[in-house]
């Protein structure tokens, strides 16, 4: 640079442990402090049952499923908007891929027809979510709140409340199975974690998303088409509802109306947790990833100590709010 | 004069963020009755140091004291209670509520208020620093115009009735008559013994209103010069460290065909529109505030719809009906509100500067990170933004260089027609001179270049030829020849154009 550089120096002056929370790997660097510790709560409190190989899969494969969705939410959130919807378009998604006609067709071809079913209801949903918002004008909240209630409403309709089992071997088979010694729905989980980072971090996607929600007005007049975009962003979010359902199907092997209530607040928290501004503008996969891995942690924790589900969620809840103070904090402290 | 008693005085202030040391050992005295401009370049400290002051950071090393006693600001209330105001350059409004609210938001109270009270109350604070006619008391914040919101946020200042205010460029948002009002406020607030810090690039402002100034360069002081014992050359080697030979570098280019043509262009903004900018060709359009010059850019870069008549770059009808379209035409556009309406001030001068020519930079959907640093760095350097890295966040650069940043984005789309709306609003002498010798290199390359300025002697320097608007319409043409300051204002207040 010129001789008008700015004098750059290296001595910063902050304490180390504040500068490496500070910076954006610091977060994830917080937040796997807070895993680690957890881990060290469960072996002494539970021992071998706790830090055995099999329970940490557990903790992962139950992870899988609503950390799919927080993938999907991570992107919505990154572009300033919100998705309500997820859970009950997953809900949904298992039931129209269980409905009896859909399982004859399977059964009659292949099973991959109950995944692509699975897939076209989300990416349905999410493209009428993507529609009203970004066309339509509505606002994210309401728009996805309405689609939450009409989704469970008609997957009510369509399974006549009942539940319906998944009886297609093929389809069973292939889920449920396992990937040298792990679970195809850990690896499910994995493939849409890496693939969601690369999809945020380096793709012209990822970047037309973060400057949508970082600054609307700014994205429009750098000729980002701003509402394709954004149905696009929410279709992306329906899509992972559809993988999430047919993770479901696979673990419960049962399709009904009420999968997935309330995974849309689930889905929120791990993302805000692991750092992804709620104002949009700023995304982190990994934080999500860690947000999602803390949560099943501590319910893991919980579990195995026999404590009861409502002081898990008390402990959620606090979980949240420290998170987001500390998070908060150290932002603060890296501007000033 | 220079036995006023000192108001504040800050010794040896020091202050670093992370690597980048914005100010070292800077020395400051305010005193009461008397106006101090700060000036430096971008990025030399000034908007730090009133932010030290505002309570808003805490310096590493120095020390501050008011009226002789050494006090530490823990925030901004400590500032406050001090009698100490500082205006900020970007001003925050709250948008749901009144201009009334939003000038005694700080001492509403947490009991129930009288409304109507406050409206009378808010009237007559406006009446009495004369902006009674410029903004109305009941007005929402969402409605405001940026000069307004600079308006109700030295308002704020003011009623508070402190003894000490800084303003950071307040002005460069103003138009003329807002400035003039701004002066005539500042002059009675040096009446009753306020101490006033004054933070511009406008040497023009600062010969007017200052008793004395306050030099800063790359974060240390340089010294302190009462303004009857300097001159305007002085002033720019102390800031800038050396001569500026020749402020504006304009040297006409030859000429090429015609690139942007608008042929009786109208919406609800402006109204048969008639204009041409050739290839080499840099055009000012002149006007006061409210003319629809911005509305004008914003037509022509398809944030606005065209309702009638065509646009035509290169021969071609272009069907312009949102910016990708003008982007896609060869149309590049520096809007006049950085931060709103151009910068993505959470992300690094890299992302901001690849976002327009992101595909390009990409191979399929990925793109190359490399690519963009390339970018980054050659236009970090071509521009001199002054940044630590490719990868600082802009929101921590300071005004000018985030300006840089915007110029930077659209000179990577190698346009054939770029816009320029306030192009060097903000930004400090040395980084307009190199601003104006970029347009020039730009018009040499064949670019054709409108400009858009609220500065006479700008608009004057850099163009080949000036449209000036009054009223959404164009109410005159003059060539470099012909344009003089006067024959621009008597365009500019062209009656039969406005009726
Ligand atoms: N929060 C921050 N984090 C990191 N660097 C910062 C921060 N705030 C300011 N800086 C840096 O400190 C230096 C001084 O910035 P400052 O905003 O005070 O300049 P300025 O003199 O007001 O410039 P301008 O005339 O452009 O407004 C710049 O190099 C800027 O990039
Ligand atoms: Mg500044």
């Amino acid at each position: 640079m010129s001789t008008h550089a700015a004098d750059i120096h290296d001595g910063d002056t902050r304490p180390v442990l504040s500068r490496m929370l500070g910076g954006s790997a610091g977060r994830s660097l917080g937040l796997v402090i807070a895993l680690v510790a957890l881990f060290i709560v469960g072996t002494i409190t539970a021992g071998d049952r706790f830090a055995s190989f099999d329970n940490i899969l557990t903790i992962i494969r139950f992870a899988s499923i609503i950390g799919v969705i927080s993938i999907g939410m991570t992107f919505v959130i990154t572009a300033g908007g919100i998705d309500l919807s997820v859970g009950s378009v997953m809900g949904l998604a298992t039931v129209v891929s269980t409905l009896s006609w859909v399982q004859n067709f399977a059964s009659s071809s292949s099973w991959i027809v109950m995944v692509v079913v699975a897939l076209a209801v989300g990416g349905a949903a999410g493209l009428i979510n993507g529609i009203v918002i970004a066309y339509g004008n509505v606002v994210a909240f309401i728009a996805t709140l309405a689609m939450l209630v009409a989704s469970r409403g008609l997957a009510e309709v369509l399974a006549n409340r009942t539940t319906q089992i998944v009886n297609e071997p093929g389809f069973l088979g292939a889920m449920r199975g396992e990937l040298i010694g792990v679970p195809i729905l850990i690896w499910i989980f994995v493939l849409v974690v890496i693939a969601g980072w690369f999809l945020l971090n380096r793709t012209t996607f990822g970047r037309r998303t973060v400057a949508i929600g970082g600054n609307l007005e700014a994205a429009r007049l750098a000729g980002i088409k701003v509402k394709r975009h954004l149905m696009y962003v929410y279709i992306l979010a329906g899509l992972t509802s559809g993988i999430a359902a047919v993770m479901m199907l696979a673990r419960t092997t049962a399709g009904t109306s009420t999968h997935g209530t309330l995974y849309e607040l689930d889905a929120i928290a791990a993302v805000v947790v692991g750092g992804t501004l709620l104002i949009g503008g700023r995304g982190t996969i990994m934080g999500t990833v860690l947000g999602v891995l803390i949560f099943s942690t501590l319910t893991n924790v919980f579990t195995q100590n026999n404590l009861s589900t409502s002081v898990q969620a008390i402990a959620k809840g606090a979980i949240i709010v420290v998170a987001v103070m500390l998070q908060q904090r150290f932002a603060n402290r890296s501007r000033k | 004069m220079t036995h006023e008693p000192i108001a504040l005085r800050a010794t040896g202030i020091t202050k670093s963020f992370g690597p980048v040391r914005a100010l070292r050992g800077v020395e400051l005295e305010l005193r009461s009755g008397e106006v101090t401009a700060l000036m430096g370049e971008n990025g030399a400290g000034k908007s730090t140091l009133l932010k030290i002051l505002n309570g808003d950071f805490r310096p590493d090393d120095g020390v501050l004291s008011i009226d002789g006693v050494p006090t530490v600001f823990g925030d901004p209330a400590d500032s406050r209670a001090a009698g100490l105001r500082v205006i900020a350059q970007e001003p925050e409004i709250i948008a749901a509520v009144s201009v009334a609210e939003n000038i005694f938001v700080g001492s509403l109270g947490s009991v129930a208020y009288n409304r109507k009270a406050l409206l009378r109350r808010t009237r007559d604070e406006l009446k009495r620093w004369g902006f009674d006619r410029t903004i109305r008391a009941e007005a929402l914040g969402s409605e405001l115009s940026p000069a307004q919101r600079q308006i109700v946020e030295i308002m704020r200042a003011v009623v508070s009735k402190p003894r000490i205010i800084c303003f950071d460029e307040p002005t460069s948002s103003l138009g003329d008559d807002e400035v003039t009002l701004l002066f005539a406020l500042i002059r009675q607030l040096q009446a009753e013994g306020i101490a006033v810090a004054y933070v511009s690039h406008r040497m023009g402002e600062i010969f007017k209103l200052a008793d004395r100034i306050t030099v800063l360069r790359d974060g240390s002081f340089v010294g302190t010069q009462l303004v009857a014992e300097t001159n305007h050359d002085e002033l720019v080697r102390m800031m800038v460290g050396r001569d500026l030979s020749q402020f504006f570098h304009r040297e006409p280019a030859p000429l090429g065909k015609t690139v942007l043509e608008l042929r009786n262009v109208g919406n609800q903004y402006v109204d048969g529109i008639d204009l041409t900018v050739r290839a080499g060709e840099v055009v000012g359009v002149a006007g006061l505030v409210g003319a629809g010059r911005s509305e004008l850019m914003k037509t022509i870069a398809g944030d606005y719809q065209v309702a009638t008549g065509e646009i035509v770059v290169d021969d071609h009808v272009w069907r312009i009906r949102q910016p990708a379209d003008s982007i896609r035409a060869g149309i590049g556009f520096a809007p006049e509100e950085r931060k709103a309406e151009a910068l993505l001030l959470q992300r690094s001068v890299r992302d901001n500067a690849a976002l327009v020519v992101l595909r390009s930079l990409s191979r399929w959907i990925f793109v190359s990170s490399r690519a963009e640093r390339a970018l980054a760095k050659t236009y970090i350097d071509r521009l001199r933004i002054r940044t630590p890295s490719a990868e600082q966040m802009v929101g921590n650069l300071s005004g000018g260089n985030q300006q840089k940043v915007v110029l930077a984005r659209w000179l990577a789309t190698t346009p054939k027609v770029l816009l320029l709306d306030e192009p060097t609003r903000g930004i400090d002498v040395g980084a307009k001179s190199e601003i104006y010798a970029i347009i020039d290199e730009l018009a040499h390359q064949g670019v054709a270049v409108i400009v858009v300025s609220s500065e006479l002697p700008e608009v004057l320097g850099v163009s080949d030829r000036i449209y000036v608007m009054a009223a959404g319409r164009i109410s005159g043409e003059l060539t470099r020849s012909e344009a003089s300051e006067e024959r621009i204002l008597a365009l500019a207040m062209d009656e039969d154009v406005a009726a």
